[in-house]
């Protein structure tokens, strides 16, 4: 415990992973994440994104550094104590068996659970409380191998939210969904971080992190490229760099929105142009 | 779940006048009575020694191997993610069923015969799983292949005390493993088994709530505070203990440990909390229904391993058919 009166609700510090194999490293990295934020987790494939979320989840043991939630070391925590501090939203899959909506709902009271018991009456109401809150609640019966992405990300977002967890980490929540089913989606974390989650994503759209985040964290080779406000970290130079593409990042200004709204576009023109003079956005 | 314990008890009753020897059921339910009571039955002394000598152990002996077989698979399929696996299948009996048949060969008394099955049975475990990691990474299809490879190479090796054994009493004997049935149960073995058993499904019963959300996921269940290791010790070693308990008892009987999970699993659904009951309700229901089979059908006493065999796979190709589309 540190004597900070309000510690961050995550913190890494020189955080360091080495694979066997070499592959999934990470080196160096220090994040500070506060209470409320959203944090966009963004970089090219193999750059260290799901490793990162890994040792953050405490699925992975990092070979160097600490992992704080709140203040409280990661790896000192028991598993039951970490899981009321941080649930993962894992991209969504189906599952092997025809679990209900509910029945993956009212998993998330599995770290409340005295031992050898199973959820109560109660617990079901909460979790179907928590579904109905999402706009899932109508699929509570239904099997999760039934619904579609979009559905199925909401009921496992709504696992995490039943976990009562001050920290939720999404692995690309908008994997594989379509427009509406992310924008959904989306909204739905936006609003869980109003209500004082604080929420770790990673995702492979910077428009997400420039239009949901607080924070937006790019990592390349397994370290930390920038961190900070969306808008200063995403620009159009480090994201051409990083992806070794030419892109551009400016505003569009839409009727009716008194604020521009910020856009990642690819730089479809002469890839010897330079982003800046091929701007046709803003 | 009342409907399958009556179900159950419905079968058990049934069952006692069936057989060779016809015993009409208030003779039976009078042995019984007078069993439990003391008081006397009036029943010949011939009625008395089918019932109580004969059928009872039979259909005790039914009811906890079709009842440890169902649990085990039920334990196997929700652990590995894998509604494919079963003891049959993983090679588990296979490896019990060789533990048995060593034991046998040299002549061991039941309890070393039981801890050799047992023994052996998590070595082929453990076998399947080693190979299916290695070459499959959680792959459902490979982890089913690495298990009819351990179950092969174990038949081989029960094929070669088979070759060993003493025509004139061990041979017997192990063939007897391999074709399995309830024939030669004896009251004295049921206690220590009967034992075992509820041992182990209790200890399946208090890591039910883990092993649901393990079937749902094992990183989840990690990051939502299961403890993925005891849990999965408690399951591996518990179902491994109750195939070998029961193969130690009937030798190898295939398909229960398959189809029964995947029956009680479209009643009850995949949480384990309830599938566990279940299954053991169903399990034990259906090898006193077999083995009734097996001593009523003919003349001659039919091998129980072959019967649920016959039932069995034509059984899990319709299964197969009917819940294809919730897997893929």
């Amino acid at each position: 415990m540190t004597h900070n009166p309000s510690p961050p609700a995550l913190e890494a510090a020189e955080l360091e992973f080495a694979h066997s194999g070499g592959r999934h490293r990470l080196a160096g990295i220090g994040l500070r994440i506060e209470r409320s934020e959203v944090a966009c987790l963004l970089g090219p494939n193999g750059a260290g994104k799901t490793t990162l979320l890994r040792c953050l989840l405490g699925l992975l043991t990092p070979s160097r550094g600490t992992v704080r939630l709140a203040g409280e070391d990661l790896a000192a925590l028991p598993a039951r104590q970490r899981a009321r501090h941080v649930a993962y939203v894992p991209q969504s899959t189906a599952t092997t068996f025809p679990f209900t909506a509910l029945d993956i709902a009212v998993m998330g009271r599995t770290p409340h659970l005295p031992a050898g018991r199973t959820p109560t009456p109660a617990d079901r109401a909460t979790a179907l409380g928590v579904l109905q809150d999402l706009g899932v609640g109508h699929l509570a019966d239904r099997s999760i191998a039934q619904l579609s992405g979009g559905e199925r990300s909401l009921v496992l977002i709504a696992r995490a939210l039943v976990q009562q967890a001050h920290v939720l980490v999404l692995d690309e929540p908008t994997a594989a969904l379509d427009l509406g089913n992310a924008r959904r989606v989306l909204d739905a974390v936006a609003r869980l971080a109003r209500s004082g989650h604080t929420v770790v994503m990673t995702t492979h759209q910077p428009d997400h992190a420039l239009h949901y985040a607080d924070r937006a964290i790019l990592l390349s080779d397994g370290r930390l490229v920038a961190d900070g406000a969306p808008d200063v970290v995403l620009t159009s130079e480090r994201l051409t760099q990083v992806y070794a593409t030419p892109v551009h990042v400016g505003t569009v200004a839409l009727p009716g929105q008194p604020v521009p709204t910020p856009v990642c576009v690819p730089v479809l023109s002469d890839p010897a142009v330079t982003p800046e003079t091929s701007g046709s956005v803003s | 779940m009342f409907l399958l314990f009556a179900g159950l008890v419905a079968i058990v009753l049934v069952s006692f006048p069936l057989g060779p020897f016809a015993v009409d059921t208030g003779t039976v339910l009078r042995v019984l009575i007078a069993k439990v009571t003391g008081a006397g039955h009036g029943a010949g002394a011939v009625e008395e020694t089918i019932v109580a000598q004969v059928r009872l152990p039979r259909i005790i002996g039914a009811v906890l191997v079709g009842a440890g077989l169902a649990a085990a698979g039920a334990g196997y399929q929700s652990m590995f993610r894998n509604p494919l696996v079963s003891p049959a299948i993983l090679g588990v009996s296979a490896g019990a069923g060789f533990g048995a048949a060593l034991g046998l060969l040299a002549e061991l008394p039941w309890p070393a015969i039981q801890a050799m099955a047992f023994v052996f049975g998590l070595v082929a475990a453990a076998l399947a799983l080693t190979i299916a990691r290695l070459l499959g990474r959680g792959s459902t299809v490979v982890l089913v292949l690495a298990g009819v490879v351990v179950s092969t190479l174990f038949q081989a090796f029960i094929s070669i005390t088979q070759f060993m054994a003493n025509p004139e009493d061990t041979l017997p004997s192990i063939t007897f493993w391999l074709m399995g049935g309830l024939g030669r149960i004896r009251s004295e073995d049921l206690i220590g088994a009967a034992v075992l058993i509820v041992i182990c499904l209790a200890a399946l019963y208090t890591v039910r709530w883990p092993v649901t959300v393990l079937a749902a996921g094992s990183d989840e269940a990690s990051t939502l505070g299961v403890n993925r290791a005891l849990t999965w010790a408690v399951v591996i070693g518990a179902s491994t203990l109750l195939t070998a308990t029961a193969v130690s008892l009937a030798g190898i009987v295939g398909w229960v440990g398959l189809v029964v999970p995947h029956l009680a699993r479209m009643i009850v659904g995949p949480s384990f909390d309830r599938l566990l009951p279940a299954a053991v309700l169903m399990g034990a229901g259906f090898l006193v229904l077999v083995d009734d089979v097996a001593r009523s059908a003919s003349t001659m006493e039919l091998p129980l391993g072959v019967l649920t065999a016959v039932i069995g796979a034509p059984f899990f190709v319709l299964l197969l058919a009917r819940v294809r589309s919730q897997w893929s």
